[in-house]
């Protein structure tokens, strides 16, 4: 891994381009900026092309005779099936809209990390070989030849988008860099040349269910240390349930949360608050096959995206279940919300979701059948339906960061604040141009949270969390909660790094902590194990 | 290519344009510049068109993929950003109309600025909103201003909308605020091009030949209206006859009509190969122009293919004897 400078360095950043021409400068791989290769057996895993032994830093890629030829072919192929695509390809006017919306152009000054050159990357081939000004014209018209160094260039900057579509919101025409990127990466997948932190959990999800690779003994497991966690803390013992026929609810969540800090809180959150609705009627059961809310296979291909989805859908056909409940997940909620029901639908087996405690109808989710944690709580707590005590979070001064995909990819920004709201007393937003459909990606999205990228991922956190600085030393905020499984991973790191005393939390690990159990021991401690406001020195006498 | 010779090849190739005619109409080509190749250019503005968004239309939008720029419809008692993030499919069309007349997405522009600290701020920055407006709106105008020259009587909105133009009362012959208003927008559009250091790197030839050709053509038509007048009547002669489809060319309209009319047919003709074409595709965009309503009416994708999926069978048949030891319920003992 290569060693990140020093924040006070990284923020030297110079938005000027260089004097030559874009085509003209040769892209060069820069350690810390790009992710390790796809490795052979988790291309094979499920079964795409040209597994092979290559690393990206390597002259040659050990691409197939006719490369240019597949990917042509798939560039036209993919142009007669998304009129997103062919669209964009044709109608950027160039006029700079998007160019420092993008946080890793902000981050890094590097002026390919522009949204609109990202997309010329790609449609100055376009050109050449599908429109005739190209053909006549070449150089003239905007238009060069797919060459090796040209297919390079597009994987390094391909892998330096997070598909966070806020450049979309700016652009006059509504052009999405997240498109242009994902058939940059379809076309790239063609040829075998996935980045193995994408390719790894895509192999993992298909064989067990999740990214992470959990087996189901180990997943049960994992959850039952939740279990005890929880009854460490509360007094009281949770009994989760797993692939249980005739449920009426499945939950599904991304095994994020199952497997590491700070995601494990929220999915303490999500335990705790259906073992309190469970007297009032909650029957719902987790799932070991189900056990991804996230599809990496969304930053690979429409189809593998589709390949990972197809669980959900039959898991709770197979229990019986009537719907499914969703937890905190940023793309998983872009895929579940704009795409599921259109690959694995239509779910005519399920019935429309009805709350079990209020009776509230979530008519919005009445086709895909699905609906998130966040309107599911908030509904709870619109109807008086959870007993809360909100200074138990008095230690927290929170913020809320949108993530990118519920944001601009579903419009989801209300809930979560209410939730927050009713949890917590002390709450501040961070700058407007920064969150809800301005949000900023927290660097690390689509894949790109892997450890040798790390330098790309401060830069590109950059400005979420100089955002996060801003209210820190205005408000004194410690606690930065989120709703994206992508983004608990990362953002703890990003916050080490750029502002050192500020925490990362999911909504839901919050109303665990406010959440009045029935029969619960006077509590001392939050989730974490850190004493509650008041209770530092009870604390020590408890040990 | 680098950008000095990005600006120069277009500006060479605008300013070759505008000799052709001039040295046409000397040749005693004058038919040719006055009927022939409007026409053509008539002909291929709107087959090109048309061809264009045809294709467009013949890939289908197999998701919804709405860019979604305020809070969805939830709950009642959630207040739900209708326009920025419509529902239904009228909520779609007021956020088009928004798009498309208002310029919506570009009204949100911002810029960020990154001083010491470091610290990132981002100011409202809403002058490519009002350039591009000014722009825009000056040129719908100053065509539907240009109906006056195609009908005979001439419509009444077209005596009204020039009255209102030229409101100011300055001048002789009076002075139209949309003249002044559009050489100030595309000197702008320009101007930031070659000023601003990102928009110059990202700036192809194809972005600067049509604001030439525009400049060519605004200026050629505000040459004759305030400086070099050409003969009105024989103007409206020729625009007649060409709708009446029954073209003759009256003799001895100035050089500077040919110039006008000829910058016009190439920027007509040009059209469909461009970038121009945005002014029809942003009608197709499908983050904008679908309803945010997924969840609740589904999207069918018409190339929807099946696909090899790992079942629950094949995973049971994988993990049986790890599921039974911690209890988890398997359908095969």
């Amino acid at each position: 891994m290569a060693d990140v400078p020093k924040p006070e360095e990284l923020a030297k950043i110079d938005h000027t381009p260089p004097e030559t021409p874009w085509m003209e400068t040769p892209t060069v791989f820069k350690d810390g900026m790009w992710c390790y290769g796809a490795k052979p057996q988790n291309l094979e895993a499920v079964g795409m092309p040209n597994p092979r032994e290559w690393s990206p830093k390597d002259e040659d890629w050990k691409l197939p005779d006719d490369w240019k030829e597949i990917v042509l072919d798939g560039m036209k192929d993919r142009l007669g099936r998304f009129r997103s695509f062919k669209l964009f390809m044709d109608i950027c006017v160039r006029c700079g809209a998007c160019a420092d919306k993008c946080h890793y152009f902000i981050g890094s000054g590097d002026p390919k990390n522009m949204p609109v050159l990202r997309a010329e990357l790609l449609r100055s081939v376009y050109r050449k070989n599908f429109t005739l000004g190209g053909k006549l014209f070449k150089k003239v018209a905007g238009a060069r030849d797919l060459t090796m160094d040209v297919f390079k260039e597009w994987w390094y900057y391909f892998f330096q988008c997070s598909e966070c579509r806020r450049c979309s919101v700016f652009c006059p025409y509504g052009i999405d860099t997240a498109e242009i990127t994902m058939m940059g990466r379809e076309l790239i997948n063609l040829l075998g040349c996935n980045i193995d932190w994408i390719q790894a959990p895509v192999a993992n999800c298909y064989r067990t269910g999740n990214h992470l690779g959990i087996q189901p003994h180990a997943y049960v497991s994992m959850i039952e240390f939740f279990c005890d966690e929880i009854e460490d803390v509360t007094g009281v013992r949770v009994n989760p349930t797993f692939n249980r026929k005739g449920a009426e609810i499945l939950f599904i969540t991304p095994s994020g949360d199952v497997f590491a800090d700070p995601g494990t809180y929220t999915a303490m959150g999500y335990l705790m608050l259906f073992h309190y609705l469970e007297s009032m009627g909650l029957d719902i059961t987790w799932s070991t096959y189900a056990s991804e809310g996230g599809n990496f296979g969304f930053f690979t291909s429409h189809e593998m995206a589709k390949r990972l989805n197809a669980k959900m859908y039959a898991e709770a056909k197979r229990l019986g279940v009537k719907w499914i409940l969703g937890g905190e997940c940023g793309h998983m909620w872009r895929v579940v919300h704009q795409y599921m029901d259109t690959f694995n639908g239509p779910p005519d087996f399920l019935e429309e979701p009805v709350s079990p405690i209020t009776g509230t109808k979530f008519e919005h989710a009445k086709s895909t059948k699905m609906v998130h944690i966040c309107e599911f709580t908030a509904d709870l707590i619109r109807h008086n339906k959870l007993k809360l005590d909100p200074s138990r979070n008095d230690n927290l001064v929170v913020t809320y960061h949108d993530s990118c995909n519920p944001s601009r990819g579903m419009g989801f920004f209300e809930e979560p604040r209410y939730i927050i709201k009713n949890v917590c007393n002390n709450f501040y937003e961070m700058p407007s141009n920064t969150i809800r459909e301005e949000t900023f990606c927290c660097g690390s999205g689509a894949g790109l949270n892997a450890g040798e990228n790390l330098e790309l991922r401060m830069r590109g956190g950059f400005p979420r969390a100089n955002a996060v600085k801003h209210v820190h030393e205005k408000h004194g905020v410690n606690m930065l909660a989120c709703i994206c499984a992508i983004d608990r991973a990362a953002l703890p790191t990003l916050m080490d790094y750029w502002v050192p005393d500020v925490e990362v939390t999911g909504v839901h690990e919050l109303v665990g902590n406010a959440l009045i159990l029935d029969g619960e021991k006077k509590r001392t401690t939050d989730l974490r194990g850190e004493p509650l406001p008041g209770m530092e020195d009870i604390e020590d006498e408890d040990l | 290519m680098s950008a000095q010779k990005s600006i120069l090849y277009p500006l060479v190739a605008v300013l070759v344009l505008i000799l052709i005619p001039v040295i046409g109409v000397k040749l005693g080509l004058s038919y040719f510049f006055a009927v022939v190749v409007p026409y053509a250019a008539f002909i291929i503005f709107f087959g090109g068109i048309l061809c264009k968004v045809i294709n467009w239309a013949r890939s289908p939008v197999p998701f919804r993929i709405t860019t979604t720029c305020g809070q969805e419809k939830s709950f009642d008692w959630v207040k739900h950003n209708k326009f920025d993030n419509p529902f239904t499919n009228g909520q779609v069309a007021v956020r088009m109309a928004l798009e498309v007349l208002c310029f919506r997405s570009l009204f949100r522009n911002l810029k960020m600025e990154l001083r010491d600290g470091p610290k990132l701020s981002y100011g409202s920055a809403k002058w490519l909103w009002l350039g591009a407006l000014a722009f825009h709106w000056s040129f719908f105008i100053i065509l539907l201003r240009h109906m006056r020259f195609f009908a005979q009587p001439v419509p009444g909105f077209v005596d009204m909308l020039q009255n209102v133009d030229g409101f100011f009362e300055l001048g002789l012959p009076q002075l139209f605020v949309t003249d002044a208003v559009i050489v100030a927008a595309l000197t702008y559009l320009f101007l930031r091009r070659v000023v601003v250091p990102q928009l110059r790197y990202i700036s192809l030839p194809s972005d600067y030949f049509p604001l030439f050709l525009l400049f060519g053509l605004v200026l050629s038509g505000i040459g004759m209206r305030y400086f070099f007048r050409v003969d009105i009547v024989k103007v409206k002669e020729l625009a007649m006859s060409l709708v009446t489809l029954k073209p003759t060319v009256p003799e001895g309209i100035g050089a500077l009509f040919y110039v006008h009319l000829f910058m016009l047919s190439v920027l007509f003709a040009y059209f469909p190969f461009s970038k121009l074409t945005h002014m029809a595709g942003v009608f197709l965009s499908p983050t904008r122009n679908l309803a945010n309503n997924s969840r609740y009416k589904r999207h069918v994708n018409p190339w929807d293919y099946p696909v090899k999926v790992h079942t629950y069978e094949e995973y049971e048949e994988e993990f049986r004897e790890k599921m039974k030891e911690v209890g988890l319920p398997v359908e095969k003992e």
